[in-house]
């Protein structure tokens, strides 16, 4: 099964996402900011990417912007959870290599018909 | 799938409550003109995080009072905005308030609406305060857009010209995913065009080259075909243009359409997939359920490292056993000694045990003591008063339900210090004492105990000040006689109030008697130190857990008590000599210059005692509680255990002079007794005795 990692300094969020997205089978590793989530996905590709954009140590796009440039992550489904309702953020977060994003608010239903859609 | 979202309601309060506590202390260490951008970045993470997870567990009014907050902060951390003193302000009013908001939502009480709004109010005139910069844009913004894009002719399908960029497979997307998606949307026919294809030498394997010409023969919203490519679109280049239904009176004249759909059916019924996320909001506001978690029960962070040594702990036990029980198994009087070994073993590992389970519950008191800074800010602006607060011992760890309970008590005598202690700058300067008072609240263990102390340097307690208003309240008979002490132990008096004129800061005469039966039901005691002109210092004991008691098992006739063993000052065999007899009202003995009433457990608990009328035969356990003395008459003192409390209230009712009851080794039910009820008990049935004081 498709493995999945969570990245959001939120605790709550982290676990309506990883609780959502486990319910539908999939394989989940939580990390709660962006040097965690790096030093994870270093140690084994996971098959998507789902983080949090305001995150201490090292923030959402700058984490996308590093798997980017890693090899095995050249073509890995990055998605960026977002509240901001301006562009800005999410053109900051395709210029850093993101493949899309949901906007916050969102319900379990939404997150896991994107994952579907992204993992095929 | 339907997941409740309740569920997560707990951890989200939980956080939000700590993000609260982070956007507090950030705020008042916040110095206007100045920004340490982590600082403010932090408070900005915490605004942050609170809105999306109301947002996303349907607390939309917190959702968007937050949002308001979230936009001030944001323009403060891109120093798009000074960092004003009245922002702060402001800032910290609101926190109050989304506290009040998120309480309100977790215990299923009532907002102050008028509250809110006016908070709202504030931080929005703060936000519009400085010209010629863009209003912030609602929450809910970007739905116009979408409504008046529905069509009005009869669009019976869309065609799609979508030519992606090369490096939009780099983005992670990936073009089948996309043209599968339209197959969702309903019947699709995709025409490939490989005109883009370069020469093979000069492929790049990574490029996209290929473009699609996409039929959807679905009348959708436009939107919905947009919402295909939402996350491609600057990627790409795509026309979305509409097929009409040719059969139909034609509003628009068609476009170059090469393929027109011959079937001229027009879904009325809108198949509508997700809707867009903007769209949501309003439907799905729903009243939080009943409270998942009360303010006192949920869960409980614990270090790892705390587990750790749980974890090792039980490794010990399991050793133990195991030792024990191979003994068993072939067991020879010779072995004794092993046995005992083994059992001292065992007790040494049940107590560590039981220490790290204790350790769990532990938390530093800096969760309560984090309130203060802003306390004594706050008011010490309300009042015109310089108070500077000192904190120390903050990583003192105490029991959770004892973070929970004393923070009420602990804020209403740091109040009082502040208001009724602290002089104002003119009085002090005039006292000869510095300008800026101090107010010192430190933490500390001793001896099984937390002590927690509020010093001030203000102008102490006038004991004779505090007498005769007692006596002028009726409190007490002008004839008196009262140590210093005592004096100062009168504000514990229900009905006793000082200030000369109620402020609304303290002083609204319920509060010191509460403060003192708050302490008192944790287990602890509080005590008075102060000097005129000098300062007051408030001594508060508690005990390190509420689960577990040292006591004193006693034995009245057939029956056991535990008494605690804070209570007890000393236990004395007494001699005739010493017992007087009062007013032929009660007994009394005389204890080293002191007289103190005896009370009889038997009658207390109307049980029969071996030794009913010779005190001389009993013993004298000698107890203090609420600064009062006492005697307890009991037959015999059987020894010291850690008892663990069961609560007599939650299996059977409540009982005055009881507290709780325990199991004690051998398996009977013993009672533990509250000294204050009994206390109170005995003196029902002595009517109004009182002792008399040797000066």
């Amino acid at each position: 099964m498709a493995s999945i990692l969570a990245v959001d300094d939120s605790a709550s969020m982290r676990q309506m996402v990883s609780f959502t997205l486990k319910g539908a089978g999939y394989e989940v590793i939580e990390a709660a900011d962006g040097v965690e989530a790096l030093n994870i996905a270093r140690d084994k590709p996971v098959n998507l990417v789902i983080t949090d954009v305001n995150m201490p140590n090292m923030d959402g796009i700058s984490l996308i912007r590093e798997l980017r440039n890693l090899p095995s992550y050249k073509f890995t489904p990055l998605l960026m959870l977002t509240t901001e309702s301006s562009a800005e953020k999410k053109q900051q977060g395709k210029a850093a290599g993101a493949t899309g994003w949901i906007v916050k608010p969102f319900n379990p239903d939404q997150l896991l018909g994107t994952v579907k859609k992204v993992l095929g | 799938m339907s997941i409740d979202m309740a569920q997560f309601h707990q951890v989200f309060f939980e956080e939000s409550f700590e993000g609260l506590d982070i956007m507090e202390s950030g705020l008042l260490d916040m110095d206007p003109g100045t920004v340490d951008s982590e600082q403010i970045n932090a408070i900005f993470r915490a605004a942050h995080s609170i809105k999306g997870g109301a947002g996303t567990f349907g607390f939309a009014d917190i959702s968007g009072f937050t949002h308001t907050m979230e936009t001030l902060l944001d323009e403060m951390r891109d120093g798009r905005r000074e960092i004003t003193t009245d922002a702060v302000d402001v800032l910290l009013k609101s926190v109050d308030v989304l506290r009040d908001m998120l309480t309100a939502a977790r215990d299923g009480g009532d907002v102050d609406q008028a509250n809110i709004d006016a908070q709202s109010a504030e931080l929005k005139r703060v936000l519009d305060s400085r010209p010629g910069q863009e209003t912030p844009v609602a929450a809910t913004d970007g739905e116009a857009e979408n409504a008046a894009a529905l069509p009005t002719a009869p669009v019976v399908g869309w065609h799609v010209v979508f030519r992606p960029h090369a490096h939009l497979m780099r983005t992670g997307n990936d073009p089948l995913r996309l043209l599968k998606e339209f197959r969702e949307l309903g019947d699709t026919s995709v025409t490939c065009d490989i005109g883009g294809m370069p020469a093979f030498h000069e492929y790049e394997p990574e490029d996209a080259c290929l473009s699609w010409d996409i039929h959807l023969r679905e009348a959708v919203d436009k939107y919905q075909v947009q919402e295909i490519f939402d996350w491609v679109e600057d990627d790409c280049d795509l026309a979305i243009m509409e097929i009409y239904d040719e059969s139909a009176p034609a509003v628009t004249p068609a476009m170059a359409v090469t393929e027109a759909p011959p079937e001229g059916r027009v879904k009325p019924d809108l198949k509508l997939a997700d809707p867009p996320p903007e769209r949501r909001g309003g439907g799905d506001r729903r009243k939080p359920s009943k409270p998942a978690a009360s303010a006192s029960a949920g869960s409980i962070r614990v270090d790892v490292p705390k587990i750790d040594s749980l974890i090792n702990m039980v490794g010990e036990l399991v050793i133990t056993q195991s030792m024990l029980s191979m003994l068993g198994e072939d067991f020879d009087m010779q072995d004794v000694p092993k046995l005992l070994e083994g059992l001292a073993q065992l007790e040494r590992h049940t107590r560590e045990l039981q220490e790290s389970v204790m350790q769990v519950r532990m938390m530093p008191i800096s969760f309560t003591f984090s309130r203060f800074p802003r306390l004594v800010r706050d008011l010490s602006n309300k009042l015109n008063k310089k108070i500077e607060l000192k904190m120390i011992g903050e990583s003192t760890e105490v029991d959770k339900t004892v973070i929970e309970k004393i923070g009420d008590p602990l804020v209403h005598l740091v109040r009082n210090s502040l208001d009724h202690g602290i002089e104002l700058p003119e009085v002090r300067v005039a006292a000869g004492k510095p300008e800026t008072g101090t107010v010192v609240l430190n933490a500390y263990h001793k001896g099984g105990n937390i002590v927690i102390e509020i010093k001030d340097d203000g102008k102490g307690l006038d004991g004779d000040f505090l007498f005769d208003k007692a006596v002028s309240k009726g409190l007490l008979s002008p004839d008196e006689v009262l140590t210093d002490k005592q004096k100062y132990e009168l504000i514990f008096m229900a009905g006793f109030s000082t200030a000369e004129q109620i402020s609304d800061v303290s002083g609204r005469g319920v509060g010191m008697d509460v403060v003192r039966k708050n302490i008192n039901e944790l287990g602890g005691s509080i005590e008075i130190e102060s000097e005129l002109g000098v300062g007051t210092d408030i001594i508060i004991r508690l005990p390190l857990t509420l689960a577990i008691l040292d006591g004193q098992v006693v034995r009245v006739g057939d029956e056991t008590y535990i008494v605690p063993l804070v209570s007890i000052i000393e236990s004395i065999q007494v001699r005739p000599e010493m017992i007087n007899l009062v007013g032929g009202k009660g007994e009394a003995f005389k204890l080293r210059d002191e007289y103190l009433p005896i009370v009889r457990m038997h009658e207390v608990f109307d049980v029969k005692a071996d030794h009913v009328e010779e005190l001389t035969e009993g013993l004298l356990v000698i107890v203090e509680a609420e600064g009062r003395k006492c005697g307890l008459f009991v037959d015999d003192l059987l020894g010291q255990h850690q008892v663990v409390i069961k609560s007599l209230e939650e299996n059977y009712g409540n009982v005055e002079g009881v507290s709780g009851a325990t199991i004690l080794g051998d398996g009977s039910v013993a009672l533990i007794l509250d000294i204050t009820g009994v206390i109170r008990l005995s003196g029902s049935r002595q009517d109004d005795f009182r002792l008399p004081r040797s000066a």
